[in-house]
C-alpha cells in the first residue's frame, strides 16, 4: 500500500498566510476549542483531504500547525480543533469570534482513504488525536457503501476530556459504525469503558487481511496500539499513524520536523508503520 | 432470541486445554449471574473465587479516601476477574461492580492453589495463562500510569 496524494498548496502560496476571519468558536473541553474560519470569500471554499493540516498564524505572536478537523465533503467550512497548551495556542483562542488569523495550507499527506476503499477500517484515537481523524470518519460515513466494517475507538483521560463528546454519542447511535469510547479513569456513573484505548481493539472484529488501521494520539499510545494490532496480525503496511513534530515551515525547507529520512510536514504527518518502524523508537538527541 | 453462551471449556481463558486440565482447574465451578450495580468483589473480603466472565461488563473500583470510588478498568466477556486468591492474605484489593447484567463461571480457588504459595498445585498451563493475563494487565496499567493525555505529558 502506498501514499501517493500530492500536496495541495493554499491559494495564497506555500509561505504566505492568508487572512481568514474566525466565524465561530466552540468549547470542546476545559482546554480545547473548535474554531470555524470564514472561507466564504474563497471560490470553492477550502478543499482538503482527511489528515491534512494548516499553519495557523496569530499575527505578532506565532504560528502553529493544527490539523483540520472538519468535513472534507463540506469545503465551505474550515474547522480546526485546538488545545490551548502554549503561548501561541492560547493567543489563537484569544483571537475570538470576528478576529483574524493567518492561514497557510493545507499541507501534508492524508489518511489513505483511497487505499482503504473496500477494506474494513479501524480508527484508534487518543485524546485530541480524534481531531485529525474526524475528517476521515466523516469521509467514511459519507462514502459508507465503499468500505467494509468501520470501527471507531476513542479514548481520553477522563469523560470531561473527551473531545467531540456529543458527536461520539451520535455516532454510537449510528448503525453504520461501531463506536467504543474509553477513559483512563472515571467516577461512578460513567457507563462506558474504563481503560486504555488500545485495549478496545480486543472488542472489535479485526480481519487482519482486510483491515486498515488509522491511529492518532500521543506517540506512546500509538505504539501500544500498534503492538495490539500486530498481535491481531495486522501487517505493518496496513497500520497508519499521524505523527506530531515541531513543524515550522510546513514545506520541508527548515528541517525542524525531520524524522531521520522524513520531513513530517511533507512526507507525513500520516505514515504507514512499515515506513516508521525503523525510526519510531529512536531516542531524540 | 439471544445466542446460548459457550460452555466452560470454550471460555477464552480455558480454550485449548484438555478435558482433564479443565476438570482439574475447575474442580468446583458454578454458573453465576449478577444484576447491574451488584458487587462481584468487595475490598477486604475473602478472595476465594476466579470469575470467568461470559457476558456483560464489570468495572473495577478503587476507593480513594477523601475522593470516593475511582473507576480504573472495565472487564468484559472473555476476561477473567479476581486474582487476589493467588497469594496471602487472600483478600480482594478492590471492588468489582457489574455495569450491566453479568453472567460468569465462578471457579473455586481451592482447586487451583495449594496449601501455600510455596506449595502451589497450579497446573503449568493455568500458571502460564494467568501470567499472560497479568502481563497484559501490567502493560495496560503502565500506559494508564503514563497519563499520556495530560497537558505537557
Amino acid at each position: 500500500m502506498s501514499l501517493t496524494a500530492p500536496h495541495a498548496a493554499g491559494t495564497a502560496g506555500p509561505m504566505t498566510p492568508e487572512p481568514l476571519r474566525v466565524r465561530s468558536l466552540r468549547r470542546e473541553t476545559s482546554d480545547t476549542w473548535t474554531l470555524s474560519l470564514d472561507v466564504s470569500q474563497r471560490s470553492g471554499g477550502f478543499p482538503f483531504k482527511p489528515g491534512q493540516f494548516n499553519m495557523l498564524y496569530v499575527f505578532g505572536v506565532g504560528e502553529v500547525a493544527i490539523s483540520i478537523s472538519g468535513d472534507p465533503g463540506r469545503p465551505g467550512e474550515l474547522i480546526h480543533t485546538v488545545r490551548t497548551v502554549g503561548a501561541t495556542t492560547q493567543a489563537l483562542r484569544a483571537v475570538g469570534r470576528g478576529g483574524t488569523l493567518g492561514v497557510r495550507g493545507p499541507y501534508g499527506r492524508p489518511w489513505p482513504m483511497e487505499e482503504a476503499r473496500g477494506q474494513d477500517v479501524v480508527v484508534v484515537a487518543g485524546g485530541l488525536g480524534l481531531a485529525p481523524l474526524r475528517p476521515a470518519i466523516l469521509h467514511l460515513m459519507r462514502h459508507r457503501a465503499e468500505y467494509g466494517r468501520v470501527s471507531v475507538l476513542a479514548g481520553a483521560r477522563t469523560p470531561e476530556d473527551l473531545p467531540f463528546r456529543r458527536e461520539l454519542a451520535r455516532w454510537q447511535e449510528d448503525a453504520r459504525l461501531r463506536v467504543l469510547v474509553t477513559v483512563d479513569k472515571a467516577s461512578p456513573g460513567w457507563t462506558e469503558h474504563v481503560g486504555v484505548v488500545p485495549a478496545l481493539l480486543r472488542d472489535v472484529e479485526v480481519d487482519p487481511a482486510r483491515t486498515v488501521a488509522l491511529t492518532c494520539g500521543p506517540e506512546v499510545m500509538m505504539r501500544f496500539a500498534v503492538r495490539e494490532l500486530e498481535r491481531l496480525g495486522v501487517p505493518d503496511s496496513r497500520i497508519y499513524l499521524s505523527m506530531e513534530r515541531n513543524m515550522k515551515c510546513a514545506v520541508a525547507f527548515c528541517g525542524h520536523c525531520q524524522l531521520v529520512p522524513f520531513f513530517v510536514c511533507k512526507d507525513g504527518p500520516v505514515f504507514s508503520y512499515e515506513q516508521l518502524r525503523p525510526f519510531i523508537n529512536l531516542r531524540e538527541a | 432470541m439471544p445466542q446460548p453462551l459457550p460452555p466452560l471449556e470454550q471460555h477464552p481463558f480455558l480454550r485449548g486445554l484438555s478435558p482433564e486440565q479443565v476438570g482439574s482447574i475447575a474442580c468446583a465451578s458454578r454458573e453465576v449471574s449478577f444484576p447491574a450495580g451488584a458487587l462481584l468483589l468487595r475490598e477486604g473480603q475473602q478472595a476465594d473465587t476466579l470469575y470467568l466472565l461470559r457476558s456483560g461488563r464489570v468495572v473495577l473500583e478503587l476507593n480513594v479516601p477523601g475522593r470516593g470510588p475511582t473507576l480504573v478498568e472495565t472487564l468484559k466477556a472473555g476476561d477473567i476477574l479476581g486474582l487476589s486468591w493467588l497469594f496471602p492474605p487472600y483478600r480482594w484489593h478492590l471492588d468489582a461492580r457489574a455495569v450491566e447484567q453479568v453472567e460468569a463461571f465462578a471457579l473455586e480457588a481451592s482447586c487451583m492453589r495449594g496449601p501455600s504459595p510455596e506449595h502451589p498445585v497450579l497446573e503449568p498451563a493455568l500458571a502460564m495463562r494467568l501470567l499472560r493475563q497479568l502481563y497484559d494487565r501490567l502493560e495496560r496499567v503502565r500506559l494508564q500510569r503514563l497519563d499520556v493525555y495530560k497537558a505537557g505529558a
